[in-house]
């Protein structure tokens, strides 16, 4: 009998089966999250040539005991005060060189944000938990002064700013245009945060 | 002469299943765009703490991970309890890092070498002491750009 029409159907019955298999095997193997987290450049091992000397009121001291507890400029401090106490010794402006600083202009706090240090130091046995918030504090002390700044100048965000700037998916004719506001806010507020050798605990 | 088969009554018809393919294929794809590839399986309890300060870590080809933080209950009685190093998937001490580091290094593209991330992935019970040995290890071999990965959410929460 001659056969009526084309040749006869490719049953696709297990092309759901197939695809299922894939699917499953994908769902397994990879994961959803991106990370995100806390940026920082370590200090490079070779000590700078010339020796520069720092203003101790251009030094802010954060140190972390054992026990979580914060000594800042001496003084215990609840890690919730930290912020606000990081963020009026950056704003503070003291020998008046400083024009968009709103601190409290006080003589024997930090200069110009552009002087200013914060120092961190913890000691070996401090958790790995405190030491973050701390770091979060002092980085989110930053980041405040530079929204301030960046709402001022551009009226935007900074943090929205950088992310979208370090956000690969942006054309580069955006980033290139942020890329000078961003380094001119970050230039208002540089970040320097240093960070000692760890004390062993006695 | 044509024959006909009669219906029987009551017997319903089949759902078409012609399109189950289609729709899995899309669901397959969305995974395929959505997701990354695991490159390693965890070793150490891995309880990251929580930032809200945090910026994305892009391109994954520019990360080296080390992990630390206490040896998961089926390695506690060989490894002890107290936090370890992992890197990639086994347990190293501090001494290693700076290889694994310049190794990993070694593995890049000439042109990312210069542009690579330490992401430091610790639990938040881990001494600090652990993690200054491994920023000394990180400095001399010159790896200076770190990112401690952390969940997003409040960071007082991590003193709990």
């Amino acid at each position: 009998m001659p056969r009526r029409g084309g040749p006869p159907e490719v049953n696709a019955g297990s092309m759901a089966d197939i695809a299922f298999l894939l699917l499953i095997f994908f769902l397994v193997t990879t994961t959803i999250e991106t990370d995100a987290g806390l940026d920082r450049m370590l200090p490079p091992m070779e000590p700078p040539d010339t020796d520069v000397v720092i203003k101790q009121k251009n030094i802010f001291t954060v140190n972390i005991n054992k026990n979580g507890q914060l000594l800042v400029e001496e003084q215990l401090m609840d890690l919730k005060n930290l912020r606000k106490a990081a963020t009026d010794f950056l704003d503070n402006g003291g020998d008046g060189t400083c024009n968009y600083c709103k601190g409290p202009n006080d003589a024997s706090s930090s200069d110009n944000p552009t002087k200013a240090i914060i120092s961190l130091k913890n000691d070996r046995e401090t958790k790995y938990g405190t030491y973050i918030t701390v770091q979060n504090e002092l980085v989110g002390a930053y980041n405040d002064l530079r929204n301030r700044e960046a709402q001022r100048l551009y009226g935007r965000n900074f943090t929205d700013m950088e992310a979208e700037f370090l956000n690969p998916e942006t054309p580069s004719s955006v980033r290139d245009e942020l890329k000078d506001k961003v380094k001119r806010v970050q230039d208002l507020f540089p970040q320097k945060l240093s960070e000692a050798e760890t004390n062993t605990s006695n | 002469m044509a024959k006909f088969n009669k219906k029987k009554d009551g017997d319903l018809p089949a759902v078409s299943t012609a399109s189950l393919p289609d729709i899995v294929f899309m669901l397959l794809f969305f995974f395929m765009t959505v997701t990354t590839m695991k490159d390693s399986s965890l070793l150490v309890e891995n309880t990251l703490p929580n930032a809200s300060e945090t910026k994305k870590l892009e391109k994954k080809d520019r990360v080296i991970y080390i992990y630390v933080g206490r040896p998961t209950s089926q390695y506690q009685k060989v490894f002890g309890s107290e936090p370890k190093i992992q890197l990639n998937d086994k347990f190293a001490n501090v001494s290693e890092v700076g290889d694994y580091i310049l190794q990993e290094r070694a593995k890049k593209p000439q042109e990312l070498q210069n542009v690579l991330t330490t992401s430091l992935k610790v639990d938040k019970n881990a001494n600090m002491g652990l993690i200054s040995d491994i920023k000394q290890e990180l400095r001399k071999v010159n790896a200076l750009k770190v990112n401690y990965t952390t969940y997003e959410g409040d960071a007082f929460r991590n003193l709990q």
